[in-house]
C-alpha cells in the first residue's frame, strides 16, 4: 500500500456512514474517481453510480458504502440516550465502545446493572454523551440520529484492522480497480450502494435502473481460521474468495468460472467460499427484472461487525488485481 | 365529515384479501374529488387527481385491510374452527365478538369457563387452534348453512367517541389512514396526487408494491395507524408514540429508512405551522413504505402515522386531534411543493 492508498483507505474507514447516512463516504468516493469515469451521478436512493462507457456487455460492480451502527430511540431525563441497532449489532460487542455521530459528537456505550450477562440486550444499554439533562443532550442528538463505531484504522505488518472494513474495503477495491483498468470494451457500472446492512436495498433499485447483463458484488466474507471458529474453509491471507453461495445468492456458474479462470491465467491466489449465513448485494442484483447472472468477489475478514474487523493487505491487493483483470477482458455471456 | 367516514370504515369488514366493503365505501367517498379511479388486479383502489404540468406525481398510500381470521372448518357440534390472518395477540381472543362472512353471522370466541380450569390451565394462553367460534349452531349441517370454509371473520366492534377527544374502534390500523387520505383528496394541489388504498398489508405488504410499480410516482407518503404504548409506567422510548402528542414521523423500522428530504420538509412544515408532531421511537415493525421505496429504481418515501393504542385488537384507540393534525400536516406538505421539485431523472 503506497502513501496515497493509505490516506484514501484511512479516510474511507474512519468516516461516518451508517446505513442511510452514506453522504460523507459518497463525497470521498466521488472526488476520488470522477476523473476516471465517463459519467457519475447519485440516484434517488443515494447510490453513487460511476460509468465507464463501452460497447460490450453491461457489468454492474457493487460495493456498499454503509456500515452497521446504532439509532437513537429516546433520551431520558438525565441525558442518557437509548438506542436500537442499524444492521447486525451485538450487545456484547457494543459494550464499552465509543460511537460517533454525524456532527462529531462522541458517546460511550454503557449498560444497566444486570445479574446475568446473558440478559444483556441493546434495550438494557445506553449511550452516554456526557450530557446532564434531556435538554442538554437534545442540543446535540435527536431521536432518529445514527452513530457508528469510533475506532481509528490500524495497520499491522500483514493486516489492516478497523471498523467499517465491511464494506469500505470493497469500495476501496472497486476504486483501485476502476483506476487501474487500462482499457475495456465492457460497459462498466461501478455502483457504491446504500443500505446494504438493512437488507440489500440500494443494490436492488440501482440494478433495476441500470439493467445490467452481469453483476459482481465486492464484499467481505467470514473466515474459519481462528481458534475454535465455526468451520469454514476460508483463511486470511490465502487470497480473495470467489463466492459459491451464501444465504442470499447461489453465484451463477458463468460468473464463478470467469473469476476462477482469470485468477488462474494471471497466477492470482484465490479461495472458494461457501458462507452459511449472511448475504450481500448480489442477492438483490441477481433477482432484478428477469434475472441477472451474478457473482461475488469476497475479501476474507475476521471479526466482522465489530469495531476491529481485520483483513489481509495481500488479499486486498490480490482482490484489486483480480477484479481489474476480470473487467479488462471482454465479457461474453 | 372525516370522522363520519372513519366510523363507517372501521365498522366495515376488511380482513386482508377481503377488502371489498371498505373499497366500496372509499370509492363512493372519493369519486367526486378525483379525475380517474380504478381497481387494479390485486384489488388496490387507485385514484388520480391531476395536477399541473412540471409538478411531481405524489403517491399517498393507506392500507384498507385489517387483521382478522378465516374459517378453517366446522366441527360436528357446529362450532367454527379458525385461523388467524395477520399478526394477532393470541391472549386477547377469548370472549371476543366476531362476525363471519358476507352475511356477518355473529359469533363469540369461546373457551372453558374459569371455574372449570385447573390452576395450570389458567397460566397458559390458549392457541387459536384450541379455540372455537360459537355461532349458535347445534350441528355441522346447521353450521354449514350459516358459514362456509374460507369465509372471512372480523372482530365486531362499534365506533365510539369517549373521554377527551378519544375514539375507540377496531381496525384504526389503517382505516384512520384511509379516512385521512380520502379527506386530503378534497383539496386542490399543483402536484398530481395518486391515492392508493392498498390491500394485504397485514400479511406482508403485498398490495403496495404493485400499486407503486403501476403508478410510478416521484415520491410517496404512507399514512398509517401505528403502535402507541404510552400507558401505566411505560417510559421513553418503549411507548413508541404518545396519544395526543400529534401524528408521528417514522425514521427507521424493519422495512424502510424514511427519505431524509421528505422527512426534513415535513418537520420544518410542522414547526413553522405549529403542528404538534412526534418522532416514532423504536424500530420494530414495517409498513407499505417497505415495498414502495424499493420499487423500480427507488421511490423516496416517508411514513406519517396516527398513534393508536391497542392496535390489532377489537379496541384500538386514537386521539381526534392527532387525526386532524395529520390531515393538516399532509395538506401543508402538498401545498409546499414547488415546480420541478422532487422530480428525479432516472
Amino acid at each position: 500500500m503506497n502513501h496515497e492508498q493509505h490516506t484514501l483507505l484511512k479516510k474511507l474507514l474512519e468516516s461516518y456512514g451508517p446505513s442511510g447516512n452514506e453522504e460523507k463516504i459518497r463525497d470521498i468516493i466521488r472526488e476520488e474517481i470522477r476523473d476516471y469515469v465517463t459519467e457519475i451521478r447519485t440516484d434517488t436512493m443515494g447510490n453513487l453510480i460511476a460509468i465507464k462507457k463501452g460497447s460490450g456487455k453491461k457489468v454492474m460492480i457493487a460495493s456498499h458504502m454503509d456500515e452497521i451502527g446504532v439509532i437513537i430511540t429516546g433520551i431520558d431525563e438525565k441525558g442518557f440516550l437509548r438506542f436500537s441497532n442499524v444492521g447486525g449489532v451485538s450487545p456484547y460487542v457494543s459494550l464499552g465502545q465509543r460511537v460517533l455521530f454525524q456532527d462529531g459528537t462522541l458517546g460511550v456505550i454503557g449498560m444497566e446493572d444486570l445479574e446475568n450477562m446473558k440478559d444483556l440486550k441493546l434495550n438494557k444499554m445506553y449511550i452516554d454523551i456526557g450530557a446532564e439533562t434531556k435538554e442538554e443532550a437534545a442540543k446535540k442528538v435527536q431521536i432518529g440520529d445514527m452513530a457508528c463505531f469510533y475506532q481509528p484504522m490500524a495497520v499491522l505488518e500483514k493486516n489492516i484492522v478497523s471498523k467499517g472494513l465491511d464494506d469500505r474495503i470493497g469500495c476501496f477495491v472497486a476504486i483501485e480497480a476502476l483506476k487501474r483498468i487500462q482499457s475495456s470494451t465492457n460497459e462498466l457500472y461501478f455502483v457504491f450502494t446504500v443500505q446494504e446492512e438493512l437488507g440489500l436495498r440500494g443494490a436492488r433499485t440501482a440494478a433495476y435502473g441500470l439493467n445490467p447483463d452481469l453483476g459482481i458484488a465486492i464484499d467481505v466474507t467470514s473466515t474459519g481460521d481462528t481458534p475454535k471458529a465455526k468451520p469454514m474453509a476460508v483463511e486470511l491471507g490465502k487470497g480473495p474468495a470467489v463466492k459459491v453461495m451464501d444465504k442470499s445468492v447461489l453465484c451463477h456458474p458463468i460468473v464463478k468460472k470467469m473469476m476462477i479462470d482469470t485468477a488462474n491465467q494471471n497466477q492470482i491466489p484465490y479461495q472458494l467460499e461457501v458462507l452459511e449465513f449472511g448475504g450481500t448485494d448480489s442477492g438483490a442484483i441477481h433477482l432484478t427484472r428477469s434475472g441477472v447472472p451474478s457473482g461475488v468477489l469476497s475479501i476474507p475478514c475476521r471479526y466482522i461487525h465489530t469495531p476491529s474487523e481485520m483483513v489481509s493487505k495481500n488479499d486486498v491487493e490480490n482482490a484489486i488485481l483480480l477484479l481489474t483483470k476480470i473487467l479488462e477482458k471482454p465479457i461474453s455471456i | 365529515m372525516p370522522l363520519k367516514l372513519l366510523k363507517n370504515l372501521t365498522e366495515a369488514c376488511g380482513v386482508s384479501g377481503n377488502e371489498d366493503e371498505v373499497r366500496n365505501l372509499l370509492h363512493d367517498a372519493i369519486a367526486p374529488y378525483v379525475d380517474e379511479i380504478q381497481v387494479d388486479p390485486m384489488g388496490n383502489l387507485i385514484a388520480v387527481k391531476k395536477g399541473k404540468e412540471g409538478y411531481p406525481r405524489i403517491l399517498l398510500a393507506a392500507h384498507m385491510d385489517e387483521v382478522g381470521f378465516m374459517v378453517k372448518s366446522i366441527d360436528d357440534n357446529g362450532f367454527v374452527k379458525f385461523v388467524p390472518i395477520g399478526g394477532i395477540d393470541e391472549r386477547i381472543l377469548i370472549s371476543k365478538v366476531v362476525q363471519i362472512g358476507k352475511n356477518k353471522v355473529p359469533g363469540v370466541i369461546g373457551a372453558k369457563a374459569i371455574h372449570l380450569q385447573e390452576p395450570d390451565e389458567r397460566k397458559k394462553t390458549l392457541k387459536p387452534n384450541q379455540l372455537y367460534i360459537d355461532i349458535g349452531a347445534k350441528s355441522k349441517e346447521e353450521g354449514e348453512k350459516l358459514v362456509k370454509r374460507g369465509d372471512y371473520i372480523s372482530f365486531s366492534s362499534e365506533y365510539i367517541e369517549y373521554g377527551d377527544q378519544l375514539v375507540k374502534a377496531k381496525a384504526l390500523d389503517d382505516r384512520v389512514g384511509c379516512a385521512i387520505l380520502a379527506e386530503i383528496l378534497k383539496g386542490h394541489y399543483a402536484s398530481t396526487i395518486i391515492a392508493a388504498f392498498t390491500v394485504q398489508e397485514e400479511i406482508g405488504l403485498r398490495g403496495a408494491g404493485v400499486a407503486a410499480y403501476r403508478t410510478d410516482p416521484d415520491i410517496a407518503i404512507v399514512i398509517e395507524g401505528t403502535t402507541c404504548y404510552d400507558v401505566a409506567d411505560i417510559k421513553e422510548p418503549d411507548y413508541i408514540t404518545q396519544l395526543g402528542h400529534g401524528p408521528a414521523l417514522s425514521i427507521l423500522d424493519a422495512a424502510s429508512y424514511s427519505d431524509k428530504h421528505i422527512r426534513n420538509r415535513l418537520s420544518r412544515i410542522a414547526e413553522k405551522n405549529n403542528i404538534k408532531f412526534q418522532f416514532k421511537q423504536g424500530t420494530a415493525g414495517g409498513n407499505d413504505a417497505g415495498r414502495i421505496h424499493l420499487t423500480k429504481s427507488g421511490i423516496p418515501t416517508a411514513t406519517v402515522s396516527v398513534p393508536c393504542r391497542y392496535i390489532h385488537s377489537p379496541v384500538s384507540v386514537m386521539h381526534k386531534q392527532d387525526f386532524q393534525n395529520c390531515i393538516r400536516w399532509i395538506e401543508l406538505f402538498l401545498e409546499s411543493i414547488q415546480k420541478e421539485e422532487w422530480i428525479y431523472e432516472s
